[in-house]
């Protein structure tokens, strides 16, 4: 223990430790009935570094290429010392981290933690599931398997529906006119370099301005407090909150190693360009709803082409979900009703079009 | 002058004028030739009623022939006397004596067709007398298939076209219509239970149920225009068009001599002709859908050669089912055992190939692709277990460490508890 104090005593003169973990002692976490929802940020945090560590690892062996991709994940798979295991968390714990990061999303909306002054915490929230979407879709084509080649090849032309910048985005993202060998170095680069570094600055300053606002209490509850401070109740951030979110980061672990080690994921068939598009392909479950959209929009509406109207339709949703808190902050003391109305309808559509797209034939 | 001028330009736009309309006329007028000859056999009951909705259908219409190119007279007047006179070379219903020769009037002449379809075979009529449709008619059995009765007459289509009556999926159906008929074929003295035959066999199956256009029909045996039965010695033949290697191992095998010396039809013998049935591995047993035994004695050579290719096969077929399950359970667990899929299409490949290599009749060559199959089939049955194995070493890795985690979750919950109270 005094090898532990002594190198803790030999660093806090170095780096003035104690100071830079001060404003960490002083961290308080509210404590109420809903504080277990506070959890699911820092869940998918944990996911995260997961990601990046099983990434890290799976790069020692992948190679990107037409002609190697496959065949590498499959060496992965089957000759590698645990590899299963490795690629099968990666790919288990990247649908996990995209499942909290909308549930965290969503409860930030239902506790309305969005309001002034968090605008900015929502909008580059919000910008990381994009980028988690993102990290997904790349991440996808990586095996060059089947059902990753054709989702892909509809996923990339669905956005060379855009008008105008719709085609040069298609041809940057595929590397040309089709989805080639070039279009998986792409994804490759986007995959391991470029929305790993964006996301990295994203999530330091998402995380830092949660540190500097500290955490948001329902507006009922905050109202309450406020007109009696006496029923105020907080937990201190550091050991209380952060040991039960490790205790949530250990279930975690259970849950995804057990879902590597029961249902280890799929490699699936190679992809064979030449071949037509397996009948019924759908994309993964988190685009599923914008997929099945689409598939109900007609062909025509008015003069419009159906597709086209549908791509422009989610990409200004999306825009108004960024700028959701932006419709509150001139009355943050009296929450809209409607914006969670909106998250009811928001959630319920896409839960319920996702099973939708997941049943229809 | 300016009037003058002005006059002239007016009387050559006039001119124009009238030229144009004469022009469109004569468009009209071309466009809409005459064909009298519909207008009253829309109008009448069979046989002799054709409507223009049937003859649009037919190919020779699409083609800009019309009821004049094969019946004579005059389209053109509305008069049925004048139509249908022998001066305007009208010929009436052609005589079924004359039909193959009025087919072949056009059909013959490569210089003729030329101009519709240059790839068109012009040898029909030279094929029909050869067949015995034709050498039949030719002396004076006019009962026989002519032209129109398999190719129909008046909306008479393409072949390629799946309406066609000769078309692959209905050539059957077509031959029947004679072939099937007890009482028409009666006098002839051959069966008439081919297409009853044919419809249960492995060939129409594949045909008419898989859609394979490549699978055989009547004709790809026997010939279309030619069509004749192929003789006793030649059916291998026939077969080999499409069952080349197993043609080539009968070639050199001892049963070729012992077929021919006793007069016997080759493959038929074993696989029948029209009826051919999926061949199972049971045509070597000693069960009722043994042929063998038809004609070898239970306990000589042969039997017991017969009896240990079937063994060789069952073996195989067992050893790759057994593999099969156990990669399929292995693969349903999740486990990456797809190379070993892989090495299961290749055991596959060597059934099949034994299955064909059974033609030589010679046991070591069948023994060669039986040991082969068995041998990547044990490789793969191996790597299935294996799989199972480490299927199952993971799931005692996962409890071991959920048991940890759950200890370390016990751990840190009385660890906040000491520190909270």
């Amino acid at each position: 223990m005094s090898f532990l104090r002594n190198a803790r005593n030999w660093l806090d003169e170095r780096l003035e430790w104690d100071d830079l973990i001060a404003p960490l002692r002083k961290k308080t976490v509210p404590q109420h009935r809903l504080s277990y929802w506070y959890f699911l940020g820092g869940i998918t945090l944990f996911l995260f570094v997961i990601q990046v560590l099983t990434g890290i690892l799976l790069l020692l062996y992948y190679r990107p290429g037409a002609n190697e991709a496959f065949e590498s994940v499959q060496y992965i798979m089957t000759q590698v010392q645990f590899g299963w295991l490795i690629r099968s968390i990666h790919s288990w714990s990247a649908n996990l981290m995209i499942f909290t990061a909308f549930a965290h999303m969503f409860s930030v909306l239902f506790l309305k933690a969005y309001r002034k002054p968090r605008e900015l915490t929502w909008v580059s929230g919000v910008i990381l599931l994009f980028l988690v979407m993102g990290f997904g879709f790349s991440g996808y084509l990586l095996p060059w398997n089947t059902l990753a080649f054709f989702a892909t090849k509809v996923g990339t032309e669905i956005t060379g529906q855009v008008p105008v910048i719709g085609r040069p985005m298609m041809i940057f993202l595929r590397g040309g006119e089709d989805v080639t060998g070039a279009t998986l170095t792409r994804f490759f680069g986007f995959h391991v370099a470029v929305l790993p570094g964006l996301a990295t600055l994203l999530i330091l300053l998402h995380v830092l301005l949660v540190q500097r606002l500290g955490i948001s209490v329902p507006p009922k509850l905050e109202a309450e407090w406020n007109a009696n401070p006496a029923a105020k109740r907080e937990m201190k951030f550091f050991p209380n909150f952060a040991l039960r979110e490790l205790m949530a980061w250990y279930v975690a672990l259970g849950v995804l190693g057990a879902l590597a080690a029961v249902f280890p994921w799929n490699l699936g068939v190679k992809a064979d360009p030449f071949i037509s598009a397996p009948a019924g392909i759908k994309p993964e479950w988190y685009f599923l709803f914008m997929f099945q959209t689409l598939k109900l929009i007609p062909p025509k509406v008015w003069f419009i082409d159906g597709e086209v109207l549908g791509v422009l339709g989610f990409g200004v949703i999306g825009l108004l979900w960024l700028l959701l808190p932006f419709f509150e902050s001139d009355y943050p003391s009296r929450p809209k009703r409607w914006i969670t109305g909106l998250a009811v309808f928001a959630l319920a559509y896409v839960a319920g079009m996702s099973v939708y797209g997941y049943l229809a034939k | 002058m300016a009037i003058l001028r002005n006059s002239v330009r007016l009387f050559d736009g006039i001119r124009l004028l009238l030229l144009a309309a004469l022009l469109l006329l004569c468009t009209l007028g071309f466009a809409q030739t005459k064909n009298s000859c519909l207008d009253c056999h829309s109008a009448l009951p069979d046989p002799l009623g054709v409507t223009p909705e049937k003859f649009s259908q037919d190919i020779h219409a699409q083609k800009g022939l019309t009821c004049a190119s094969c019946h004579g007279g005059d389209p053109a007047s509305d008069d049925p006397d004048e139509a249908m006179s022998r001066k305007a070379g009208w010929k009436g219903k052609i005589d079924r004596k004359q039909i193959p020769q009025l087919c072949g009037s056009c059909h013959s002449d490569p210089a003729y067709m030329r101009q519709f379809n240059p790839s068109l075979r012009t040898d029909q009529l030279s094929q029909y007398h050869t067949s015995v449709h034709g050498k039949r008619f030719a002396a004076g059995d006019t009962k026989v298939a002519v032209c129109t009765d398999c190719h129909s007459v008046h909306d008479l289509r393409a072949p390629s076209d799946p309406r066609s009556t000769v078309n692959p999926v209905n050539i059957a159906t077509t031959c029947s219509r004679c072939h099937a008929d007890a009482t028409y074929m009666s006098g002839y003295e051959i069966p008439t239970n081919q297409f009853a035959e044919y419809s249960k066999s492995v060939h129409h199956d594949a045909l008419m149920v898989r859609g394979d256009l490549s699978a055989p029909t009547c004709t790809t045996c026997h010939g279309n225009h030619g069509a004749t039965p192929p003789g006793v010695d030649k059916v291998q033949n026939v077969c080999s068009n499409c069952h080349v290697f197993q043609a080539q191992m009968y070639e050199k095998s001892s049963h070729k001599k012992a077929f021919e010396a006793a007069s016997l039809p080759g493959c038929v013998v074993c696989h029948g002709n029209h009826g051919i049935s999926h061949p199972t591995d049971a045509k070597l047993g000693a069960g009722p859908d043994a042929v063998c035994m038809q004609c070898h004695t239970p306990g000589d050579a042969c039997d017991q050669a017969r009896a240990g290719l079937l063994s060789g096969l069952t073996r195989l077929d067992t050893a790759i089912k057994s593999a099969d399950q156990v990669l399929a359970v292995a693969e349903s667990s999740g486990m990456e055992v797809s190379e070993a899929r892989l090495g299961q299409d290749q055991a596959r490949d060597s059934l099949t190939k034994a299955r064909v290599t059974i033609h030589s009749f010679r046991t070591d060559l069948v023994d060669q692709d039986i040991q082969a199959g068995l041998k990547a089939a044990a490789k793969n049955l191996q790597a299935g277990k294996q799989a199972m194995v480490e299927r199952n070493y993971r799931r005692v890795g996962l409890a071991i460490s959920l048991i940890a985690i759950a200890l370390a979750l016990i751990g840190l919950r009385l660890y906040i508890k000491q520190i909270e109270s």
